[in-house]
């Protein structure tokens, strides 16, 4: 077994989709995927395409780089542009739209930016590099904070001292709270977020059904496991009987990973309150570093603009993040709007919307039909 | 971002710093064990940025391929079988 050609076998697919077209008739149900990865495998794979036409996909905010309002790009593009610094960041993230451009323009007029595929890459470039500082631009959610969290620990260890982290780390929870919240939120449930949760553990989300009365499915990331998913939603909310399901029950736990969360209290604390992107404000969804850190935290270190900037107008990415749009309801999408040519961070982000549908989505039958209306 | 991909665990390289070569889809590379207990060669994690952040258990796989297999073949039977079992409650709760 590899855990990955096992899922994607299309005849089984079918059978699947045969089943939840059954489950599902006479209704529609509006269900949303967290998770920026699930929408990626909808597109991919061509999901929408194959679900029964009752079963309205809504796209979440869960990518960490599409929630990361500008004013944050702004501040790494601040700290990049010292004297002495390099900053490195994960590759989605360079070529987010700050105010004034990306952290890729600041590296045409100069700055040192570098790509690294792990933050232990950036604390390494800090060991090679003794008269640079090294700031690590710290994105993601739960499943990459503790990543951080074991760098920063290594750090300290071997008391390197040109090593910073901007930390910008955010939770899914808090969101979702935010979202069901919202007047503006209509949804008959949620596909839950698979590698978030191997970290925070699917008791997590019991606030969903308890809460909210809604439904919630955990589901990994293989289009099997999106349509298995998706089938125990939808029966779920058949019968009536809202409940945290796990579909991805190879790499999720109820408790999750107890050392990965024991190490992420170690390292971080809440912050009392965080802009999102599309989200507003929204109280103890981020987290900084403790005090014990603070050797190591750029906000202490460095100063930063911290300047709210507001999306530009024509820009519609805080709509799609809250799933009250689709990514091709905004008006500059696919014409002003390119992954060449970004003017959003749902564009740019390998796990933004707006960026799945014009790389697999476009051509496809339902896309068009509804661009048509 | 959120992206982690199954990789094995093919050798424990570096114990003191929890340094283990892993081997996905063909590719090897170094990853950190250090946010998991008590992992193996020959193990399946999944990583994330660098980092095996959970282990993949391969029994859980196999039962899901089941309850997914299952689906079609009860959908064949029930077309022969008396009326009354088609309640869907025999997908039991993964
Ligand atoms: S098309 Fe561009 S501007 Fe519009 S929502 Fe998507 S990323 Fe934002």
């Amino acid at each position: 077994m590899r855990f990955i050609d096992e899922f994607r076998d299309s005849e089984l697919a079918k059978v699947v989709v045969c089943e939840l077209e059954r489950l599902a008739q006479g209704r529609h149900f509006r269900i949303m995927e967290i998770c920026g990865g699930h929408t990626h495998t909808i597109y991919r794979y061509g999901l929408h395409d194959v679900l029964p036409t009752n079963i309205e996909l809504v796209h979440g905010p869960g990518c960490p780089v599409c929630v990361l309002p500008m004013g944050k790009v702004d501040d790494a593009i601040a700290i990049a542009k010292q004297d002495g610094v390099i900053l490195a960041t994960f590759g989605d993230m360079v070529r987010v739209p700050g105010s004034q451009g990306s952290l890729m323009d600041a590296q045409a007029d100069g700055a040192d930016i570098r790509m690294v595929y792990s933050p232990l890459d950036a604390l390494k470039i800090a060991q090679q590099n003794p008269d640079r500082k090294v700031v690590f631009f710290a994105i993601g959610f739960e499943t990459t904070a503790p990543g951080t969290a074991v760098t920063l620990l290594q750090a300290k260890k071997l008391g390197i001292k040109n090593f910073f982290v901007f930390c910008n780390h955010v939770l899914v929870v808090p969101a979702i709270k935010a979202l069901l919240d919202s007047p503006e939120t209509q949804l008959d449930g949620f596909i839950g977020p698979g590698h978030v949760t191997t970290v925070i553990g699917s008791k997590a989300w019991e606030f969903i059904p308890r809460d909210y009365g809604k439904g919630i499915v955990i589901s990994g990331f293989e289009p099997l496991d999106m349509l298995q998913a998706i089938y125990l939603l939808v029966r779920q909310i058949v019968e009536g009987k809202p409940r945290v399901d796990v579909q991805y029950t190879r790499a999720v736990r109820p408790d999750g990973n107890l050392k990965a969360k024991a190490v992420m209290e170690q390292v971080f604390d809440f912050r009392e309150t965080f802009e999102w992107r599309g989200l507003g404000w929204i109280e103890r969804s981020a987290l900084k570093l403790r005090p014990e850190f603070s050797e190591f935290d750029a906000e202490m270190h460095f100063d930063l603009p911290q300047r709210q900037i507001p999306d530009p107008k024509v820009c519609q990415c805080g709509a799609v993040l809250r799933g009250t749009i689709l990514p091709w309801e905004c008006k500059v999408f696919g014409t002003a709007c390119t992954p060449e040519h970004p003017i959003g961070a749902c564009m740019v982000s390998s796990e933004g919307a707006c960026a799945a549908v014009y790389q697999y989505g476009r051509f496809s039958r339902k896309v068009r039909e509804l661009l048509q209306r | 971002m959120c992206l982690a991909v199954p990789a094995l665990v093919v050798e424990l390289v570096d114990e003191a710093n929890q340094i283990a070569k892993v081997d996905i889809g063909g590719v090897r590379r170094n990853v950190s064990v250090a946010l998991l207990e008590d992992v193996r060669v020959g193990d399946w994690v999944l990583v994330h940025v660098g980092f095996a952040i959970q282990k993949i258990d391969e029994e859980e796989a196999k039962q899901t391929l089941t309850l997914l297999r299952q689906m079609g073949q009860l959908d064949e039977e029930e077309t022969s079988a008396p009326a009354g079992s088609g309640d869907g409650s025999k997908f039991a709760p993964i």
